[in-house]
């Protein structure tokens, strides 16, 4: 049952991959994008990781996609970009590049087709994971505060111009 | 949850499925948002292999690498959309290919 329940997920978890990446609409892409997310979210729930799961489902599928959702609605693409995107998804422009990806898959699936080994079955619950966290990988977890407040100011550096400010009391201006 | 035993080349198998996937849309594609959707698709194949690994030796080790990892790709995204803002703004297109200048 529980086996089933996996390879069900896992390819529900693929087919709105490909499906999400073969969209020529980004907010279509966007919907298959996120179910993939949360049929590996069940994946990590299967494999005995909750704390994964959960946080696949509210960082990934939610937040991150939240941020696609607000760029894709900012920029209001609209059918003029769903024709051109049509075109770009010509079949000669995509056959190179699958056929490049599909070697590689291939020399993956060679390079892991013997692995005699199976997942333990043991859940590692929330608790082990926040006292490893906190105890061996501390500096990680600083690094990982540095990185994301780089990429904070970065964002917030790049995304500038973009806000248009309205100085409505500016100094020297009298009127 | 427990007693789900599931061979571990499977999970790795399709993790390097959706590894291929997203990175046959980054070569393909040309719409920076769907590159941007491409990577997410690779660092989450990479997350997979990592947590099917922890669960392999029932260690915590790999839900931490999960976490590094999603901390990567917000950081990521957040850039990255914001220079999908500012393309959009500068040269009116998403198309990468039109882009490939540094100077703007």
């Amino acid at each position: 049952m529980m086996e089933s329940l996996f390879y069900g997920a896992s390819a529900i978890a693929l087919l709105a991959t490909v499906a999400a990446l073969t969209r020529a609409n980004a907010a279509h892409a966007l919907i298959y994008l996120i179910v993939s997310l949360l049929a590996v979210a069940v994946l990590f729930f299967l494999m005995g990781a909750p704390f994964a799961a959960a946080l696949e489902i509210v960082v990934y599928a939610g937040a991150i996609m939240v941020l696609f959702v607000f760029v894709i609605m900012m920029l209001n693409l609209g059918e003029a970009g769903n024709s051109r995107e049509r075109e770009w998804l010509a079949p000669r422009k995509w056959i190179v590049p699958g056929i490049l990806a599909g070697i590689l898959l291939l020399e993956l699936v060679l390079a892991v087709r013997h692995a005699p080994a199976s997942t333990s079955g043991i859940e590692v619950p929330p608790k082990m994971v926040g006292l490893t966290l906190f105890g061996p990988y501390v500096l990680a977890v600083e690094l990982a505060s540095m990185l994301l407040l780089a990429g904070l100011v970065g964002a917030y550096h790049i995304g500038r111009r973009f806000i248009v400010r309205r100085d409505f009391s500016r100094p020297g201006d009298n009127s | 949850m427990g007693g789900l035993q599931i061979p571990l080349e499977h999970v790795l198998l399709l993790a390097s499925c959706l590894f291929s996937c997203g990175l046959a849309g980054l070569m393909l594609r040309r719409n920076l948002i769907f590159m941007l959707m491409s990577l997410e698709v690779m660092l989450n194949s990479a997350a997979l292999a990592f947590v099917a690994a922890g669960a392999r030796w029932g260690q915590p080790d790999g839900q931490i690498i999960f976490l590094f990892i999603l901390s990567i790709a917000a950081a990521e995204v957040a850039v990255g959309l914001g220079l999908v803002l500012q393309i959009q703004r500068r040269f009116k297109t998403l198309d990468m290919d039109q882009a490939n200048r540094l100077r703007g």
